[in-house]
């Protein structure tokens, strides 16, 4: 029983390969930034263009959810007002762009990485350290 | 064999019924789904399944609770219908709001997560090591701390790395040896409050305090006011002797102001120049470090640096605590953060060992990353990962409990340092400590406490290269890798 239970985890296991983690860049300071730098596992499998632009908009995203605008202010003083209750049935600007970044990482995927055979990970699965790209084997056969 | 399968299956629901086990089957899911607070590998406590976090000890936190509840309690119940009656009722509503205030904003800080960091998973902990053991080489010794220096605003920062959470801390963040986290801009751990402050509960920290100084302040001055009040019609005495809760409430609020206000007053100061508690203390700012000493993170005006920190935007919770945790997930997805190898299940064991961090090595034996239960070692004998054996003594993936004399002490510097209520009279004595005991302090310590003779407390810094491979290294990890995949299907 345990031998087919770890043959089938093998079999699993052999879909799932190898990766490749972009970490932060905290140039800036502690915004939530990704390093743009073109790893050079992935010459092979994509453009680099493409994926500097990937990361960029991914960067300019996460500024955008950091900002401290007009709408940070005002939702913030609310919150103070209403003794943060307010939380209960409005999401934060935060959250509102953390929903926008997962559609365009899952549009990125469908439209770029997958068919190459690779896929990104949310960074927000990751506690935002790193993006993470997958070789995806099972894809690919 | 479908037959064959399902024989087996009847087979093995006779014998655990006749053992009196709970019926498990290979097949189906043995456990129901655990919640990820459930498998946190940090020091804290969760309630209401996870939707509340609080740190390990919480016995002050019910000090705070039953001080300001009594307090307030008696203040209702025995001066205010006075005041009410001789001055007006709105003494009592603003009273009231103040409190609701403060006790809204204590629970909110104690409860909520602090900006606790996720710790890294296995494939992620083993892609940084081997780019950080790649300079190391294989001489035998133990390699020097590592830390890696970046440039924030034309200031350079070192980042450290965490051997607990096996991540480089990002600027600001600390590891909070009481909670066993690491925080995101770590202000201090507060025992009153029962919590780590950190970047998401510094505002509820700060409008805490500061709503209960005005309280603190309000309530000395009307009981004050109705002792004196009391006391021209009827005598001091007996005055004292119809409200003696008055007199309890002006001893407990006489001492609480000057801490509570002092406190308010320097928490002030910290927004306004954007410092944490910890930075304060450490002086990494101060002008006396250097000449071109300067806070990066300043916004350059007060105004600024108070909107950043009170009202800017609250980013949400990294651990996500009632998140499920995917414990048989034949999927592409790696384990969810906060699981560790020794809670992990044999599947999660081969998902690890699945990981290569490179995609052109393409080797098709998997490496095992880390700790094998089943043949009962634990990764130091094996030291798979750093790749001839530097600092054989990492523990990678096993709890850090502070039992060693130094962290002790260090432990001892923590608990002095945020204890609140003092930080401004005993501040110099507090930074004198610092000064002897820096090499001491909770973030330059690495949790596990056989790593201090690793890590040495001036922190060289250690330039981390872009990751290449090192053949040498490629060998040691073929190595490991055939003796893992021998391992995993001999099971």
């Amino acid at each position: 029983m345990a031998e087919t239970h770890s043959l089938q985890d093998m079999r699993q296991q052999a879909s799932i390969a190898a990766k490749v983690f972009i970490q932060r860049d905290y140039t800036n300071g502690t915004m939530c930034q990704f390093q743009t730098k073109f790893p050079s596992e992935l010459e092979t499998r994509m453009d680099k263009q493409q994926f500097e632009e990937t990361v960029r908009i991914l960067n300019n995203l996460y500024a955008e959810a950091e900002k401290l605008g007009s709408q940070s202010f005002f939702e913030g003083c609310l919150a103070c007002l209403t003794a943060y209750t307010v939380f209960i049935c409005m999401e934060t600007h935060y959250e509102k762009v953390l929903k926008k970044i997962a559609k365009y990482i899952q549009e990125q995927n469908d439209k770029i990485y997958a068919p190459r055979g690779l896929l990104l990970t949310d960074p927000i699965e990751r506690g935002l350290r790193v993006i993470t790209i997958f070789e995806d084997r099972s894809f690919s056969r | 064999m479908h037959l064959g399968e399902s024989m087996r299956e009847c087979e093995y629901s006779q014998i655990s019924t006749r053992s009196s086990t709970p019926m498990e089957t290979p097949y189906k899911k043995r456990t129901p789904k655990k919640r990820k607070w459930e498998t946190f590998p940090g020091r804290n406590k969760f309630y209401c399944d996870g939707r509340i976090m609080m740190a390990k000890q919480t016995g002050v936190f019910y000090l705070t609770l039953v001080l300001i509840l009594v307090t307030c309690g008696l203040f209702f119940v025995f001066d205010c219908p006075f005041l009410a009656l001789q001055l007006t009722p709105i003494i009592p509503v603003i009273g009231g709001a103040l409190f609701l205030f403060v006790l809204g904003t204590l629970l909110r800080t104690s409860f909520s997560d602090p900006g606790v960091l996720p710790r890294a998973t296995p494939d992620e902990a083993a892609d940084l090591e081997r780019q950080i053991d790649v300079a190391n080489g294989s001489t035998g010794y133990r390699p020097p701390p590592r830390t890696k220096e970046i440039v924030i605003n034309g200031q350079t920062v070192k980042l450290k790395y965490c051997f607990t959470c096996k991540i480089f801390r990002p600027p600001r963040t600390s590891h909070c040896s009481l909670c066993d986290n690491c925080v995101e801009r770590f202000d201090h751990h507060c025992p009153w409050v029962g919590n780590c402050v950190g970047r998401r509960n510094y505002r509820f920290f700060y409008m805490f305090i500061l709503s209960l100084s005005f309280l603190t302040i309000f309530i000395f001055a009307f009981v004050i006011t109705h002792i004196i009040l009391s006391s021209h019609q009827n005598g001091f005495l007996s005055a004292l002797k119809e409200s003696p809760a008055s007199v309890l409430e002006v001893v407990v609020c006489f001492f609480s102001v000057w801490s509570i206000v002092g406190l308010s007053g320097f928490h002030t100061y910290l927004i306004s120049s954007n410092q944490t508690t910890n930075e304060d203390i450490k002086g990494s700012w101060s002008s006396k470090r250097g000449k071109d000493n300067y806070n990066p993170y300043s916004y350059g005006n007060i105004f600024t640096n108070c909107c950043a920190a009170l009202c800017g935007p609250l980013p949400p919770s990294l651990i996500d605590r009632r998140g499920f945790v995917e414990s048989d997930a034949p999927q592409l997805a790696p384990p969810t953060n906060g699981i560790t190898m020794y809670g992990a299940t044999h599947s999660q064991q081969s998902h690890m060992a699945a990981a290569t961090p490179l995609l052109q090595q393409q080797s098709s034996e998997p490496v095992i990353l880390t700790a094998s239960p089943e043949n009962g070692t634990t990764l130091p004998s094996r030291a798979s990962l750093t790749l001839g054996g530097p600092c054989t003594s990492l523990p990678l993936g096993q709890p850090t409990p502070p039992t060693s004399t130094p962290s002790l002490s260090c432990h001892e510097v923590t608990d002095m340092l945020p204890i609140h209520g003092h930080t401004l009279n005993h501040s110099h004595p507090l930074q004198e400590q610092m000064a002897h005991h820096h090499y001491l302090t909770p973030e330059e310590v690495p949790s596990p406490p056989g790593m201090l003779p690793c890590s040495s407390p001036l922190g060289h810094s250690h330039t981390v290269q872009a990751s290449f491979y090192n053949p040498a290294s490629q060998d040691s990890l073929h190595e490991d890798s055939v003796r893992g995949l021998v391992k995993l299907s001999s099971v």
